[in-house]
C-alpha cells in the first residue's frame, strides 16, 4: 500500500488506484461533523451515483428485479403470451397488452401493499379512513418477524458470524412463548412481558449454545446452526406430540393450543392482518441493536472481532466471549421474532409454524446491509412483497401467482450480492470498495 | 536487449503516480529503482509489464515503439516480472508451475493392444486436438527446469512442491518461470524484502550471472545497501519524477537524501543506556509452536528501564512466538514477572493495562483493523476506558479528539481521522500503531519488526520514537531479522536460534560474528549451541553475511546533503 496510487495486486487486470483521498464509498460508523452535511451537494450526489455506491446499487438492483419480474408476468398471462406469437403482425397491440398486464401486476400490488387510491376517494365520501392504512399497516404487520431474524443475522454478521440457524432461534423462543402463553396464568399486562420475555430468552439459549460451541471447540457456525435448526424442528414436532408438553388436549394433530388471550400483544392498526405492539418490538429492537453497535464497547468489539479476529485478539478484547455473547443476542431476536408471530397474530403453534422467517432472516441482513436501518427498510420491502403478492394473485384471478414475490425477493438478493453485474448492467464506474465485498465474502468467517 | 522509457506519465484522478519518466536499460546491465514506498515505482513497472496503460509517453524495445497492452505482449516482447507475492501454485512442483500456461503436450494416445487374434491398434488423437486435449508431458518439464537451473545456477529441484521450499527458493522458482519464456529483461519488485540475508546474497549470485549471460535486470528496491551492492547504475524517483542517477558508488547518505527530498538521519543517535531496576524478568519460558514441537524452548532473559534489548535471529527462529507468548496471545509455561508482578497467567487485556506497549509483528493483520477509520484504530486497546468509555457507552467525540491530537503528533499522513486505516500507506498504518502503543503509559515495549517494509523516513521516525521511549525508563524490546535494525538501536543483543537465546552480547560485536551467531555457529567464547541440525528443506542456514566493509562496522552517521 502506498499514498500514490500503486496497485497492491499487480496481477489483477484492471487495477483500481487505492488512495486515502478517493474513497467516498467508505462507510464510518461515526459522522463526520458539521462541513460533511455541506460536502452533500449535487456533485457528491452524481458521483455516488455514477460510482455505484452501495445504496445506488441496491436500489438499480430493485429495479432490475422488477424489470426480470415483468418478463415473468408476461410469459405467465395467456392472453400477452398469445400477442407475442403475433407480434410481428400486430407490434402495437403485443407491446400495449405486454404493457398493460405489467403495469396491471405492479400498480395491484402497490395498492395492495402501500396504498389504494380508492380507499382514499372513498373516505371522502363517508368510507372509513382506516381503510386508507389498510395496506401499509398489513406491510408492517408482515415485516414485522422479517426485521427481527434479520436483526439477528445481521448483529452476528457485524461480529463475523454467519447465522443460519435464526429458525431454529425462533423455534426455541415460539416454544417458550407459547407455554408461558397457555400454561401459566398471570396478571394481564405481566403475562405479555413474560411471555415477549421468554421468547427471548429461548431464542437467545439456543444462540447462546451455538456460540458456546464455537468458542470452544472451534466448530463453524455455519454448520452447527444448520444442524441446529433440523434438530429444533424434530424437537418441536417432539414436543407438539405430547399433550404433556405443547400439544393441545384432545388432539391428534401436531399443534398447541392458543395462547391466553391476556398474553397478546395489543393491536395498533386493527385485528391481524394488521399491524400490533410487535412492530413497535421490532423498530425499538433495531434501534437498540443500532446503538448497541456503534455506540457501545459491546458494539465496538463485535465489529472488532467481525473485522478482524487477530487484531481484535491483540488488542486484549476476548474474541470467544464477543462470540458467545453476540450469538445470545442473535438468538434473543429470533426468540423475539417468534414472539410477534405467536403473541401478535394470535396463533397456535403448529409443527411448521417456523415458515420461512430463518431464510428470509439472511435475505433482508444481506439486503440491508448487515446494518439495523437497512434491515428495518429492507424487512419492510419484503413485507410489501409479500402482502402485495397475495393481493396481486386475487386482482389476477391467480393469473399472475402469489410466488412471484418469491422470485422478486430471490432476484434481488441475487443482484444486490453481485454489484458487478449491476454495475455492468448500468455502466457504473468501478469503486475501490462498496461495502458489499464484506457480505459477500461472509462465509469464509 | 535494450530498454526505453520514454516520457511515462501515469494519472490516478488528480494524483500523478508517474510524471514523465525516462529510462534506458542497457543489455546486461542492472539498473535500481530507487524510491520510497507510494513514490510510482511499481506503477511504473505495472506500465512496463502490460498491467497499466500509460497516459503518456512510450516504450521502446531495441529502439523500436513497443505496444505492450497485456503482460501477455510483455511477455512476447522478452520482458518477465517478479512480483513482490509470488504467483505460484503452492500444491503444485516447480517443473509444473514453471510450465503453467505453457505446459509441454504430448499426444493423448491408447497404447496398441494385443489380445491374441485381437488387434487393436495405436490409437491417437488428431494431432490439431491436441491443442485442446492433451497429456502434460512431465518428462520435457522437468528437463527444462532442470536446464535452465544449470545453466544460471539456480539450484531447486522440479519434483519438490512449491508449498514445501523457503521463500528464497520460490523467489528462484518465479526467476525460472519468466526465463523459460524466453524473458531478456527480468523486473525484480522489492525481491529481497521477503528474505532472509543469506537468501538474499544468493539472489546476489543468481542476479550477476543473469547479467554476465546478457539479461537486463531492474531491480527496484528502497534498501539502500543492497542496491549499493547489486546494481550498475540507481535511478532514483520520488512523487513520480525521476529526481537523479547515480553510479552505485555514491554515499548511501546522498542516495536517502536523494530518495526522501530532504537530508535522512539514516543511523538514530542515542546516548548511552542507564538501565535502572529489572523491568521485566522471563524465566524457562517455554512455548509450543504450530506443530506441537516447542518453538520456544525454555528460556531466560531480563530487561532493565532504561535498555534497549534487541533480539536478532533470521525470521522462523521462534520470536514471533515468544512475542506472542510475552503477551498471552499463546499459551507457554514458565514465569513471567513484569515490575516483580507474575503475569504469566494474565489475559492479553490485563497484560496491556499492566502497562506493556505492543507493536506486533504483522501490522496489518494483528496490529490494526483495516476496514475501521484511523480514529478507532488510534484506541484499539482502549477503547473501553476513560474519557473514550464510560460504562458501556463510548464517546466518539472523545475519541475523534484523541485521534486528531496523535495524528497530528505522530505525523500520520491521513486526510481525515475518520479515512479507514487500511488505505494508508505501509509507513502511516506503522505510525498509527505506534502513536497509539506509544502514547500510553508504559512499562515495557514490545516491538516486533517496527519497521518491516518502511521506507527510509518512516524507519527514522520510528526509530527515534523508540529512543525516546527508552530515554523516558522504559524497557523496550526490538525484535528484528534486520541486523542494521538491531544495531541501530539495541543496547545489548540477545540472538535467537531455534528458539533458544544462543548469544547475549553488546552491541559492539562484529558483523560477522553476528551472522554467524543467527545461523546458529558456535561463537569463539563458547556461546551458542551450535548443535542445531539444518532444518529439512532449506537450503541450510548461510554461514554469513556478507556487505561491503565499509558499512560492516556500526557507526553513528547523521549526514545532509542537497
Amino acid at each position: 500500500m502506498s499514498d500514490v496510487p500503486v496497485d497492491p495486486m499487480p496481477a489483477a487486470p484492471d487495477p483500481v488506484p487505492v488512495t486515502a483521498a478517493a474513497e467516498p464509498g467508505q462507510p464510518s460508523e461515526t459522522p463526520g461533523p458539521a462541513k460533511s452535511r455541506a460536502r452533500l451537494t449535487g456533485a457528491v450526489i452524481i458521483q455516488a451515483i455514477t460510482q455505484g455506491s452501495s445504496a445506488v446499487v441496491t436500489i438499480l438492483a430493485i429495479f432490475l428485479a422488477l424489470v426480470v419480474g415483468g418478463v415473468l408476468i408476461v410469459f405467465s398471462d395467456p392472453v400477452v403470451s398469445r400477442a407475442w406469437s403475433s407480434f410481428f403482425a400486430v407490434p402495437g397491440y403485443t407491446l400495449g397488452q405486454t404493457w398493460h398486464a405489467v403495469s396491471f401486476a405492479y400498480s395491484q400490488m402497490f395498492e395492495g401493499a402501500i396504498l389504494n387510491p380508492s380507499t382514499v376517494s372513498a373516505a371522502f365520501h363517508g368510507g372509513s379512513i382506516a381503510a386508507i392504512f389498510y395496506p401499509l399497516s398489513s406491510t408492517c404487520a408482515q415485516a414485522t418477524p422479517l426485521i427481527l431474524t434479520g436483526l439477528s443475522v445481521a448483529i452476528a454478521f457485524r461480529a463475523g458470524l454467519f447465522n443460519i440457524g435464526a429458525a431454529g432461534q425462533w423455534v426455541g423462543g415460539a416454544a417458550v412463548a407459547t407455554w408461558l402463553g397457555f400454561g401459566v396464568s398471570l396478571p394481564p399486562v405481566i403475562h405479555v412481558i413474560v411471555c415477549v420475555i421468554g421468547a427471548f430468552v429461548g431464542g437467545a439459549v439456543i444462540g447462546w449454545f451455538v456460540g458456546l460451541l464455537k468458542a470452544r471447540t472451534g466448530a463453524h457456525e455455519v454448520i452447527v446452526t444448520i444442524m441446529l435448526n433440523y434438530v429444533m424442528y424434530d424437537l418441536l414436532q417432539y414436543l407438539l406430540s405430547h399433550p404433556a408438553m405443547l400439544q393441545e388436549p384432545h388432539q391428534t394433530n401436531e399443534i398447541a393450543p392458543f395462547p391466553a388471550s391476556d398474553a397478546n400483544l395489543a393491536h395498533v392498526g386493527g385485528p391481524p392482518p394488521q399491524v400490533g405492539v410487535g412492530f413497535l418490538i421490532a423498530v425499538a429492537a433495531a434501534i437498540a441493536v443500532a446503538w448497541l453497535l456503534s455506540r457501545t464497547t459491546t458494539g465496538f468489539q463485535f465489529r472488532t472481532v467481525g473485522a478482524s479476529p487477530s487484531a481484535a485478539r491483540t488488542a486484549g478484547i476476548n474474541v470467544e466471549r464477543s462470540w458467545i455473547l453476540v450469538m445470545l443476542l442473535a438468538g434473543g431476536l429470533a426468540g423475539l421474532s417468534a414472539a410477534t408471530v405467536i403473541q401478535g397474530t394470535n396463533t397456535q403453534l403448529t409443527f411448521n409454524s417456523y415458515g420461512t422467517y430463518g431464510p428470509d432472516g439472511i435475505t433482508v441482513a444481506l439486503l440491508g446491509r448487515a446494518k439495523p436501518i437497512g434491515v428495518v427498510l429492507a424487512g419492510l420491502l419484503f413485507g410489501a412483497l409479500h402482502v402485495g403478492g397475495t393481493y396481486v394473485e386475487a386482482a389476477t384471478l391467480g393469473q399472475v401467482p402469489a410466488d412471484i414475490v418469491e422470485v422478486l425477493e430471490g432476484l434481488i438478493v441475487l443482484f444486490v450480492a453481485a454489484p458487478a453485474l449491476i454495475r455492468a448492467v448500468f455502466r457504473l464506474r468501478t469503486t475501490a470498495g462498496t461495502g458489499m465485498e464484506a457480505v459477500a465474502k461472509g462465509w469464509n468467517g | 536487449m535494450k530498454l526505453e522509457l520514454r516520457g511515462i506519465t501515469k494519472r490516478f484522478g488528480s494524483l500523478v503516480a508517474n510524471d514523465h519518466i525516462d529510462m534506458v536499460v542497457q543489455p546486461g546491465e542492472i539498473r535500481a529503482l530507487l524510491g520510497e514506498n507510494g513514490a510510482g515505482k511499481t506503477t511504473l513497472m505495472n506500465v512496463l509489464y502490460g498491467l497499466m496503460q500509460p497516459d503518456e509517453g512510450e516504450i521502446l524495445i531495441n529502439d523500436q515503439p513497443a505496444h505492450i497492452k497485456s503482460p501477455k505482449d510483455a511477455i512476447s516482447a522478452g520482458i518477465g516480472m517478479v512480483h513482490q507475492h509470488f504467483m505460484l501454485v503452492p500444491v503444485f512442483t516447480v517443473a509444473e508451475n514453471v510450465t503453467l500456461g505453457e505446459e509441454p503436450i504430448s499426444r493423448l494416445a491408447l497404447p496398441e493392444l494385443n489380445f491374441g487374434r485381437l488387434h487393436v491398434p495405436r490409437v491417437s488423437l488428431p494431432a490439431a486436438a491436441t491443442d485442446w486435449l492433451g497429456l502434460f508431458d512431465r518428462r520435457r518439464a522437468r528437463a527444462a527446469v532442470r536446464e535452465l537451473s544449470e545453466r544460471f545456477g539456480l539450484r531447486v529441484d522440479p519434483d519438490a512442491y512449491v508449498e514445501d521450499l523457503p521463500v528464497g527458493v520460490q523467489q528462484r522458482v518465479e526467476i525460472i518461470k519468466a526465463l523459460l519464456r524466453d524473458a531478456s529483461i527480468l523486473v525484480l519488485d522489492e525481491p529481497t524484502a521477503v528474505l532472509t540475508p543469506g537468501e538474499t546474497e544468493d539472489l546476489f549470485v543468481i542476479m550477476r550471472q543473469l547479467r554476465d549471460s546478457g539479461h537486463s535486470i531492474i531491480f527496484i528496491s528502497h534498501k539502500l545497501k543492497e542496491v549499493q551492492a547489486i546494481a550498475d547504475d540507481i535511478t532514483i524517483i520520488r512523487r513520480g519524477k525521476v529526481v537523479a542517477e547515480r553510479p552505485p558508488t555514491t554515499s548511501d547518505a546522498e542516495l536517502a537524501a536523494l530518495m526522501v527530498g530532504r537530508s535522512v538521519q539514516l543511523r538514530v543517535s542515542k546516548d548511552a543506556a542507564s538501565p535502572a531496576g529489572v523491568v521485566l524478568d522471563v524465566r524457562d519460558l517455554s512455548v509450543p509452536g504450530e506443530h506441537g514441537d516447542l518453538a520456544v524452548q525454555s528460556i531466560s532473559f531480563d530487561v532493565r528501564g532504561g535498555e534497549i534489548l534487541g533480539i536478532a535471529g533470521v525470521q522462523g527462529n521462534g520470536q514471533t512466538e515468544l512475542c506472542e507468548a510475552l503477551m498471552g496471545l499463546r499459551p507457554a509455561t514458565g514465569s513471567v514477572l513484569l515490575d516483580g508482578q507474575e503475569i504469566s497467567a494474565a489475559t492479553t487485556k490485563d497484560r496491556l493495562r499492566a502497562g506493556i506497549g505492543y507493536v506486533p509483528e504483522d501490522r496489518q493483520e494483528d496490529g490494526l483493523v483495516g476496514a475501521f477509520p484511523v480514529s478507532d484504530n488510534l484506541v484499539l486497546d482502549v477503547y473501553d476506558r476513560p474519557p473514550y468509555a464510560a460504562g458501556i457507552v463510548m464517546k466518539p467525540d472523545e475519541v475523534r479528539k484523541a485521534a486528531a491530537r496523535l495524528v497530528d503528533e505522530y505525523d500520520v499522513r491521513t486526510s481525515s481521522v475518520l479515512t479507514a486505516a487500511g488505505t494508508l500507506s505501509g509507513g502511516n498504518q506503522q505510525k498509527v500503531v505506534v502513536a497509539r502503543e506509544l502514547s500510553r503509559p508504559n512499562k515495557l515495549l514490545l516491538a516486533s519488526q517496527p519497521t518491516r517494509g518502511l521506507d527510509v523516513g518512516s524507519i527514522e521516525f520510528v526509530h527515534s520514537e523508540i529512543v525516546k521511549q527508552r530515554d523516558r525508563g522504559i524497557a523496550v524490546i526490538i525484535v528484528s531479522s534486520e541486523l542494521d535494525e538491531i544495531y541501530a538501536l539495541s543496547d545489548r543483543i540477545a540472538v535467537m536460534y531455534e528458539g533458544k537465546i544462543v548469544g547475549m552480547c553488546s552491541p559492539d560485536i562484529p558483523e560477522q560474528e553476528l551472522g554467524l551467531l543467527m545461523a546458529g555457529a558456535t561463537t569463539a567464547n563458547g556461546q551458542g549451541n551450535g548443535s542445531g541440525p539444518h532444518r529439512p528443506g532449506t537450503d541450510g542456514p548461510q554461514p554469513a553475511v556478507e556487505m561491503p566493509a565499509d558499512q560492516a562496522e556500526p557507526q553513528a552517521e547523521e549526514l545532509g546533503s542537497e
